[in-house]
């Protein structure tokens, strides 16, 4: 398999969405609109902590153009799960009472009440006249408050606000530290951050006469959207088809339904379509960013390097409602590395502000940046070059991974290798700048997924799938059924299509698609194929066994047929009204996890001492992708992620003032990298095969947003001498630092 | 209900009935701040009084007196203008780092002074460069140093009726160049967590003969920093005088707290930029 | 209160539409006019995603009033083809895969034209600082930057002494 040569695979045709990207007409989620709709705003609480006394929507309602109004009452409790394939349950009865509050307003901006009028104006006076009585609680904005003593509680059923705890170990971690000659033992924080997605949350709804309702939405999981609404509001799923539209980034904060339900419950009232688009304010304080953090890291190592001890211990903000990623924080903290005594334990604790959501490689970023500063750390004091050190200890194939499997083949050491060979790493460093390294993991989802692949009596083809196309992968299914087939790339469309028309399939997230919907394209083309060997077989009137097929072409084999010429697709298709009909493939996958994407990061940073303020000079990205079927986005992938860790690590924070309200919801002061911060991103992709994928594809996206926190961190310690542990090493924070002393 | 009106006067003395009759009317020039506070909650105006069809409000006239530039002119014309980076390049550069390339297209300097930041790019590079506020109103004309406009944030001395009509800005001396700089966390688009402007004047020998120091973004309004400039005058710029002027702008500063900076923060980089800027203004002299 | 009546030249043709007073040209592009390429990322003029070309100048058009457009040439990223001929910057974005999820790429294309017809040749430094107001969270800003300068080099050579 490793040895295949490919003829379309890893080339950069153009993308098939490109055309209507560029002039555009590709239509996202707040693109659509139907005749006669109506507007929904949502109301929010005020308070990050307060009982919900009463609420008074009459005079909201008799205001002209107001159709209805809607409060939790509208969305019954329950406490049913649904079960997201695997990598993360979602609980309905959090999810029901998040989209509109019940008893408690748990964080600023925790929905309220919603409203559909005539237009947006009225919608939000409406929301103006609703009258609601509260009673306003402590707020607890950080994980050493919700865990003191006396502190008030957001669920009464978390005792200390922690609503969950894991931990694992091997060894005799206290022992190995007694034994180690070097030991560095630390505490990091990283803030709450958002995705930032540029396109804000959107979707249209419209119910009909027969209960049926149609939701055109953004949304990286259609199914999701589906089988999480009609749960919530006890529809059957058969009755809700969700039609994805383009897609304006997710980032795993597209997976999580806000406002779906509320706009079928809203067009059920009044019979019309109700159109619902968050402003951008609403996307920071009332969608799920990713968890702030408290991170203890202890790391023991003998002299000549060997990493002997590790203790790590994980809080994260879980938000609102349970469920950070603190566990798989914990499973990646040393995932690239044989240490043999270990113990890491993971609290997920519940804070006064949203929920949170997943945000590329979930957990990982915060735990990384915590245990690859502490291997910089380490290699310092034993005088060791950082590569050298994560050489020595990098975990190959049979080891076993700290979070329990025997890895498969990986790619980490050959990952180090081509950093270490990078022009990045062997350019010499300037004496104003400081030189990081770090590196990162991330497990990469397997997952369900189908695929349709079907013929035109052209010899084009489509394929379909259900997953929205969040970085390219339309293209890199083209690419697929290209290779398969043997046709031209620009003869394959490439389809995400609605939950009707799809087979099932788990979301765009995980960077399972390039992967695991993957599988399921190839899969389906070689069903196509042999479909397309049978009819051949059928115009020689010979047996199946005896044709073959050679680069887009049927060609008979055993002697049988030796008359003949080969077949071409499009020769093939021209005939199959003659030889049994229509050509569709299929096939449905669950395949095992993809296989880990290890990543390796090279930072050059220049700070000014004198005002604390940082510029990232030059960027290195090194990853193992297994295979890159269409390269161009496999390096957007790389450069996306970097991008969002500089900012992650030099700028990005959620500001909450003392009663729990985010002061920077806006892109103004939420500060995301802009073009001029940020150099060229250099990529070097390593391909160490995933033997359960038939290229070798291991996910991609996820990874690369996981090193640069650290990367950035040590390129400042190398640049100034001081160990930074908080995020974001903004200029008072980094200025503080170095005036210290 | 929102009931704000548009409306569009085409000459100054409709513009100034308009609002002496209504003070809940707005007036804006690019509405980039406008737009935004009405946007996030603001109450409404009754009307939003677009001021770019006036032709005293819009133009850019340099003469031998100095430049003339009308309050509601777009900061790209300002920018573009070959002979406003010439003769006042700090001024340039402040007005350039109002926001970004779109913002540049609408955002005037007089929008910027009136909406009275404290952080305001262009304040304190006005100052240095000893602009006056060319007012009119009901009562009629007058004119106010820049350093005096700004009140309070958010505060100016308009009165009921006034506009602010234009900022007159002298030609500079022999040998005096300004400069302006902030500091801001990244490349762009951020507001200012403190700023500072600079003029130098030079004598033939290179020393220092006349100076004005403006610190932005650590006071209610920009601050003319008297000490920082008497720390230049009469030296030729060597570190020590820079340093000296640095502490004295440090000194000055009376910062907050907020998201963007701490007091002990921007005082520090109130200094820092202050001794940095005089650097650039002085060079500038030097070749002028 | 009743709307106002705004004639304007949009991508070259003449349009009528009805606006509040208070209503921004963006949210009037993308409903009354039905031009919906012009995205909104934040109504505040700080992601860029809303950009036009308004009587030749780069603008924000969420913080432009619709009533403003009277009498005024907008460009909107519909109108930077040429016919069915995509705009060299188009080709490029393209070619060098310049967009992921493409929702800041119209932003991107209407500013990057209006930065060419400034400044036919920009280094790598002025392109960025000159889309520095445009927000993209998928890409990284490389292969944009590469893109436009690409066409740059497309639309004018540079000639070598």
């Amino acid at each position: 398999m490793s040895t295949r040569t490919f003829e379309h695979v890893g080339t950069r045709p153009i993308r098939h969405d490109g055309v209507d990207k560029v002039t555009g007409r590709a239509a996202y989620g707040a693109d659509v609109s139907l005749p006669g709709m109506l507007h929904g705003a949502v109301l929010r609480s005020p308070h990050a902590h307060a009982r919900i006394v009463s609420i008074d929507t009459s005079a909201a309602a008799r205001l002209p153009g107001v159709k209805a109004v809607i409060t939790g009452a509208d969305i019954p409790p329950n406490s049913a799960k649904l079960m997201l394939g695997g990598e993360a349950a979602l609980d309905l009865h959090d999810m029901g009472d998040n989209l509109l509050a019940h008893d408690k307003a748990l964080y600023h901006g925790h929905a309220i009440a919603a409203v559909a009028a005539t237009s947006l104006d009225i919608a939000r006076e409406a929301l103006a006249r609703i009258e609601v009585v509260y009673e306003p609680l402590p707020p607890i904005t950080s994980v050493d408050a919700a865990m003191a003593d006396g502190a008030a509680l957001l669920h009464d059923k978390y005792k200390r606000n922690i609503a969950n705890r894991m931990e694992f170990k091997r060894g005799d971690a206290d022992k190995a530290f007694a034994d180690a000659d070097v030991v560095v033992d630390r505490e990091f924080r990283t803030p709450m951050v958002h995705q930032g997605y540029i396109e804000p949350h959107a979707c249209l709804a419209r119910t009909g006469e027969d209960g049926r309702a149609v939701v055109w939405c953004t949304t990286q999981g259609p199914f999701v959207v589906r089988d999480a609404s009609a749960a919530i509001l006890g529809m059957d799923p058969a009755h809700i088809k969700v039609i994805p539209t383009e897609i304006g980034g997710g980032f795993g904060g597209k997976i999580v339904v806000y406002l779906e339900p509320l706009a079928i419950v809203l067009s059920r009232k009044t019979n019309r379509p109700v159109k619902m688009v968050m402003s951008r304010d609403e996307v920071f304080r009332a969608t799920g960013p990713t968890s702030g953090s408290k991170v203890r890291v202890k790391l023991g190592a003998t002299r000549d390097g060997a990493l002997v001890a590790a203790r790590v211990s994980l809080w994260y903000e879980a938000g609102a409602y349970k469920g950070s990623p603190a566990g798989a924080g914990a499973m990646c903290a040393i995932a690239p590395y044989k240490i043999p005594n270990f113990f890491i334990e993971a609290h997920d604790v519940v804070v006064n502000k949203p929920k949170v959501a997943a945000y590329r490689a979930p957990g990982s970023p915060i735990a990384m940046f915590a245990t690859e500063s502490a291997i910089d750390d380490v290699a310092r004091q034993l005088g060791m070059d950082p590569i050298e050190i994560r050489m020595k200890n990098a975990a190959a194939e049979g080891d076993q991974a700290s979070y329990g499997p025997k890895y498969g083949p990986i790619g980490f050491k050959q990952v180090l290798e081509a950093a270490k060979n990078s022009a990045h790493w062997k350019s010499p460093r300037q004496a104003n700048l400081g030189r990081g390294f770090a590196c990162g993991f991330w497990f990469n989802a397997g997952m369900s997924s189908s695929a349709t692949v079907t013929l035109n009596p052209d010899g084009s083809a489509a394929v379909v799938t259900g997953n929205p196309d969040i970085g390219g992968t339309r293209a890199a299914q083209a690419l697929m059924v290209a290779e398969e087939l043997g046709i031209p790339v620009e003869r394959v469309r490439p389809i995400v299509a609605d939950t009707d028309s799809a087979g099932h399939s788990d979301v765009t997230g995980g960077s399972r698609v390039c992967y695991a919907t993957g599988m399921a394209v190839i899969r389906a083309a070689e069903d196509v194929r042999d479909q397309l060997r049978a009819r051949a077989a059928k115009i020689w009137n010979v047996d199946i066994a005896d044709v073959g097929w050679e680069r887009g072409k049927a060609v008979p084999l055993n002697g049988a047929a030796k008359d003949q010429q080969p077949l071409t697709v499009v020769q093939i298709a021209a005939q199959m009204p003659h030889t049994g009909g229509p050509v569709v493939g299929r096939a449905a996958v669950n395949p095992p996890m993809a296989g880990p994407g290890f990543g390796a990061h090279i930072c050059d940073l220049e700070v000014d001492k004198e005002t604390g303020r940082s510029t990232v000079v030059r960027y290195t990205a090194v990853q193992d992708v297994g295979k890159a079927v269409h390269p161009s986005y496999v390096e957007g992938q790389m450069q996306g992620g970097v991008a969002q860790g500089i900012g992650w690590a030099l700028n990005e924070e959620y500001v909450f003032d003392a009663n729990g309200v985010m002061e920077n919801a806006g892109f103004l002061d939420y500060r995301m990298p802009v073009a001029s911060d940020l150099p060229m991103i250099e990529t070097v992709i390593v391909e160490v095969p995933n033997p359960l994928h038939p290229y070798g594809v291991r996910g991609v996206g996820e990874t690369p947003i996981v090193p640069p926190l650290a990367a950035v961190a040590n390129a400042m310690r190398d640049a100034t001498g001081v160990r930074f542990t908080e995020l974001p090493l903004s200029p008072p924070r980094v200025l503080r630092g170095l005036t210290a002393d | 209900m929102l009931a704000t009106r548009y409306e569009a006067p085409r000459s100054l003395a409709q513009a100034i009935a308009s609002i002496a009759a209504d003070p809940s009317a707005r007036v804006f020039a690019g509405g980039t701040d406008l737009l935004v506070q009405f946007r996030t909650g603001l109450k409404p105006p009754t009307a939003f009084v677009d001021l770019k069809q006036i032709p005293e409000l819009v133009g850019i006239t340099i003469d031998a007196s100095g430049l003339r530039l009308g309050a509601a002119t777009a900061a790209a014309d300002v920018v573009e203008h070959a002979d406003v980076r010439r003769l006042w390049p700090g001024l340039a550069e402040a007005v350039h780092l109002i926001g970004s390339t779109q913002i540049q297209g609408r955002a005037s300097v007089g929008g910027n002074l009136c909406n009275a930041s404290p952080a305001a790019d262009t304040t304190c590079a006005l100052i240095v460069n000893q602009a006056r506020c060319i007012i009119a109103g009901p009562g009629g004309e007058r004119s106010v140093p820049v350093e005096q406009f700004c009140t309070a944030p958010g505060r100016t001395v308009l009165q009921r009726g006034e506009l602010l009509v234009a900022l007159q800005v002298p030609r500079p001396a022999p040998r005096t160049a300004d400069a302006y700089l902030r500091l801001i966390p990244r490349t762009e688009m951020d507001i200012a967590v403190a700023g500072a402007g600079v003029s130098i004047t030079l004598d033939a020998a290179g020393v220092c003969t006349a100076a004005r120091v403006a610190i932005g973004a650590v006071a209610p309004t920009a601050l003319v920093v008297a000490e920082a400039a008497q720390a230049l005058i009469g030296s030729t710029l060597d570190a020590p005088a820079l340093d000296r002027a640095a502490r004295a702008a440090s000194a000055a500063a009376r910062p907050i707290d907020d998201k963007r900076g701490t007091v002990e923060y921007r005082r520090a980089v109130a200094g820092v930029l202050t001794k940095r800027a005089a650097a650039i203004a002085a060079d500038r002299a030097r070749t002028r | 209160m009743s709307k106002l009546h705004v004639t304007s030249i949009i991508n070259g043709e003449p349009v009528e539409f009805l606006c509040e007073p208070h209503e921004s040209l963006l949210d009037a592009l993308r409903n009354a006019v039905g031009l919906t390429g012009t995205k909104e990322g934040c109504a505040t003029g700080d992601c860029g995603a809303c950009s036009v070309i308004l009587g030749g100048r780069l603008v924000p058009s969420c913080l432009v009033l619709a009533a403003e457009a009277e009498g005024q040439t907008v460009t909107t990223i519909e109108g930077i083809a040429d016919g069915e001929r995509l705009h060299p910057l188009q080709q490029k974005f393209l070619e060098h895969a310049a967009l992921q999820c493409g929702v800041c790429t119209p932003g991107f294309i209407v500013a990057a034209k209006a930065l060419l017809d400034a400044n036919p040749n920009p280094t790598e430094g002025e392109t960025r600082y000159w889309l520095a107001g445009n927000l993209c969270r998928c890409t990284g800003y490389d292969k944009i930057i590469r893109a436009v300068l690409d066409a740059a080099a497309e639309k004018h050579p540079k000639v070598s002494a």
